[in-house]
């Protein structure tokens, strides 16, 4: 088996357009304002988090590519920028990367503008708009500011879809078809999608923005943090209940009931010189009732440290899912834990879970903080 | 696990064709596929599904769907839930899986493609709270069931069986790459089966955005011809079972054919417009040919990607031109989008199992309407009905975003 480590990390949310930003908001631990969205035809308007506007315009949208794409593009190659930023200083012309961009909603502003012009008249409908509106143009749109995508999927799902995207791109590493993958999921906010969940499940706040880890199998271009497991995908049936699955995939984990000293991989380097910690828990726990109800049950009796990221920034949907990733990555590489264990119990189609660990590579070009302080012994 | 996996094997597995369903508008189930698509019949007539009358085009190749669906382990309350596209997906997945002889299972990988899922649900979404905003009835439902994932889960449902589901959405490639991950999983030792394929139905949504973009023909759909003039719509759906030759052999089942090749990669030119020399589509019909261990003088038939609009059929053209060298003059290639229109995120599964057929029973299908080859095709276009020698069949598929995905197929005898 090939050893797959986390290269980099991206994120843009409604904490802002880096990693950072994340780090930070996680740590404060308080929920991020919110604002309103008008909802044509309501007088009440819904609540969002939207992402804010960056401080300086990002030199990447001069690219011609990015000219008329949506929100969910930018948010996609910010974030892939980041994570990739260590590796485009130094790769050689051949390098090949793979990407995976993981998506549940999509291009919805585009998909609405263009639909609400055909229903008033196709004949000036804006065939700009069109193509933008399909689930594969982030990804185009990436490979082409990137220039050096070799290999591309694009993945639709509910939200637990993102680690089948990790894992996909696991696979194609270990294949030796790249040399690194990006593994992406994004959404961007819309009144309809907001009107969605507001129908679905009233107290979510909907938000938006992308987060990113870049895979690799060099431990020399590792962020010192490498994946151990990522759980089967325990899909819902009439047979296995959400509950059920998130049950089934806590089990698969193999994780202790409370904060055990464990280092997942065995290391006697590290074990050596650092003191053995805790791991910590990464769940979606948000503020739906309905929604966390299977997630609370798989993990009623973990008792160690807890992250839950929804809390602070939202229902991000595939977005969340990819925080919840970079926000566990985030914790281990910045030293406090040996291990981040991720819970992600989908919506409508599975629960999977995840594990990353502390990898005995050199962690000392970090400059990501410590965990943020949210996390609840 | 997901990961880490199980070590693959040393050598991987024959992956053969045990179920193949398909639903497009020459009818539903192979027989009436493969009498449709060996004459060459078209299937195009005005749309009805929505109104296309400030539309510049005006005909798309809509299927007829069935009074009744298939009798399943889904109640009627589950079906009501069924869209078109969820409905004719279900006809093709039913026609694979009792094909393919395969028992209620766990674990069974759902791999498919599609653009759209079941955007009839979203576009009424959208109406209704645009122009009723007050009104929820049925919005709840509409926002859960538009969503491929659960229309597939739902599928999965009706045949008894569980399994991970992976939607694979990289526009009109979308179905060919469901199959190549499909038949990636089964090589690497990750499933010993797997069904897959792809859907897509008519909506009011997609056909104006092509009619947006005049990618549409106003005449007729001839893909390489030099007076073509556009794409032409369809919908439906196609399911194959995939399974290890081991298991195959071991059930005693019969066996369909073998698939034996993919490649994929993506073309970073344009959004919507291939690279003009078919760079990426050489490069993966190289990469499928390499998987499979042939050569192009190996390929008796390729089905094209073939649209019918002007940038596509030159680039696809000049691609395989390139890729065949000395063996283009003799090699037989047809579009079947000249019978069934394009079906997007089925398109490749559609033609995989159109591919299928071919293999099957040693016909090659014709496109009826074309006339004049384009200057770039340096290969003849099956033009009549005719019988055929065929072992090897390529099929191409490409999509907006730029992803371009290759398959190779194989007669089982």
């Amino acid at each position: 088996m090939n050893r797959i480590f986390i290269a980099g990390m991206g994120a843009v949310s409604p904490a802002g357009w880096t990693v950072g930003a994340l780090r930070e908001a996680l740590d404060r631990n308080e929920p991020l304002p919110t604002q309103t969205l008008e909802r044509p035809g309501w007088n009440k308007p819904l609540p969002v988090r939207r992402v804010p506007n960056p401080t300086v315009r990002p030199e990447f949208l001069t690219h011609p590519r990015l000219r008329r794409t949506s929100p969910i593009t930018h948010y996609v190659v910010a974030a892939a920028l980041e994570a990739t930023g260590g590796l485009r200083a130094n790769h050689d012309p051949g390098f090949r990367l793979g990407l995976v961009v993981c998506l549940q909603s999509g291009c919805v502003n585009y998909s609405c503008r263009f639909y609400e012009e055909t229903l008033k008249d196709p004949t000036t409908a804006s065939p700009l708009l069109f193509p933008e509106t399909v689930y594969a143009a982030p990804a185009s749109h990436l490979a082409a500011v990137l220039g050096n995508i070799s290999l591309a999927n694009s993945l639709v799902g509910d939200p637990a879809t993102f680690l089948q995207g990790v894992s996909l791109g696991a696979q194609w590493l270990e294949e030796d078809r790249v040399d690194a993958c990006l593994v992406i999921g994004a959404e961007e906010t819309n009144w309809i999608l907001a009107d969605a969940l507001w129908h679905l499940e009233r107290p979510a706040v909907l938000t938006a923005g992308a987060g990113a880890l870049c895979l690799c199998r060099k431990p020399e271009w590792s962020t010192g943090v490498e994946l151990a497991a990522i759980t089967d995908a325990h899909t819902y049936s009439s047979q296995k209940n959400r509950t059920q699955a998130a049950c089934a995939m806590r089990a698969q984990l193999g994780m202790p009931a409370s904060c055990r000293p464990v280092v997942s991989q065995p290391n006697e380097e590290i074990a050596g010189r650092m003191p053995v910690l805790p791991e910590l828990l990464c769940d979606g726990v948000g503020n739906g009732p309905r929604t966390d109800k299977a997630e609370l049950e798989a993990w009623r009796d973990w008792t160690g440290p807890r992250l839950s990221p929804k809390r602070i920034l939202g229902e991000g949907l595939m977005a969340a899912t990819a925080w919840q990733c970079v926000a566990a990555c985030d914790a281990v590489a910045g030293g406090r834990f040996v291990a981040a264990n991720v819970s992600l119990v989908g919506s409508n189609q599975q629960a999977i879970g995840a594990r990353f660990v502390r990898s005995n590579s050199d962690i000392s070009h970090l400059s990501g903080g410590g965990p943020p302080g949210n996390i609840r012994p | 696990m997901l990961f880490p996996t199980t070590s693959p094997p040393p050598t991987p597995p024959r992956v053969v064709i045990t179920g193949a369903g398909i639903v497009t508008a020459l009818g539903r189930g192979w027989k009436p596929n493969a009498e449709g698509f060996r004459s060459g019949r078209t299937a195009f007539r005005p749309v009805s599904l929505f109104d296309v009358s400030r539309q510049r085009a005006r005909s798309a190749a809509e299927v007829d769907l069935p009074a009744t669906l298939p009798s399943t382990r889904l109640g009627a309350k589950q079906l009501a839930r069924f869209d078109r596209a969820a409905s004719t997906l279900l006809l093709a997945t039913h026609e694979a899986w009792q094909q393919s002889g395969w028992e209620p299972a766990e674990n069974l990988p759902f791999v498919l493609g599609t653009t759209a899922g079941g955007m009839s649900f979203g576009e009424a979404y959208f109406r209704q709270a645009a122009q009723s905003p007050l009104r929820h009835r049925h919005q709840p439902t509409r926002a859960v069931y538009y969503q491929p994932q659960v229309q597939a889960r739902m599928i999965l449902e009706a045949l008894g069986a569980n399994g991970p589901v992976t939607i694979v959405s990289n526009a009109c490639a979308s179905g060919s790459n469901a199959i190549g991950h499909a038949w990636e999983l089964i090589r690497h030792g990750q499933a010993e089966r797997a069904l897959t394929g792809g859907y897509d139905a008519l909506t009011e949504l997609v056909f104006s955005g092509f009619d947006a973009l005049q990618a549409l023909t106003t005449t007729v759909c001839r893909p390489f011809d030099a007076g073509r003039d556009g794409l032409a719509l369809g919908e439906g759906a196609a399911v194959m079972a995939l399974e290890t030759l081991e298991s195959a052999r071991r059930r005693d089942a019969p066996i369909l054919g073998e698939l034996i090749g993919y490649g994929t990669s993506i073309d970073r030119h344009h959004l919507t417009q291939p690279h003009p020399q078919g760079d990426t589509t050489l490069k993966v019909m190289q990469q499928a040919c390499a998987t499979a261990g042939v050569a192009p003088d190996d390929v008796d038939y390729i089905n094209a990607h073939g649209t019918g609009t002007i940038l596509n059929d030159s680039s696809e053209a000049a691609a395989i031109s390139h890729w065949a060298g000395t063996r283009a003059a003799t090699l037989p290639v047809s579009s079947t989008k000249a019978n069934i229109g394009h079906l997007l995120g089925a398109a490749g599964a559609v033609e995989a199992v159109i591919s299928l057929m071919t293999l099957r029973e040693q016909w090659l299908p014709p496109e009826t309407m074309f006339e004049t080859p384009d200057p770039a095709c340096h290969f003849p276009i099956v033009q009549k009905p005719r019988d055929a020698h065929v072992r090897v069949v390529l099929s191409n598929s490409f999509g907006f975003g730029g992803v371009n995905a290759s398959l190779i197929l194989r007669r089982w005898a």
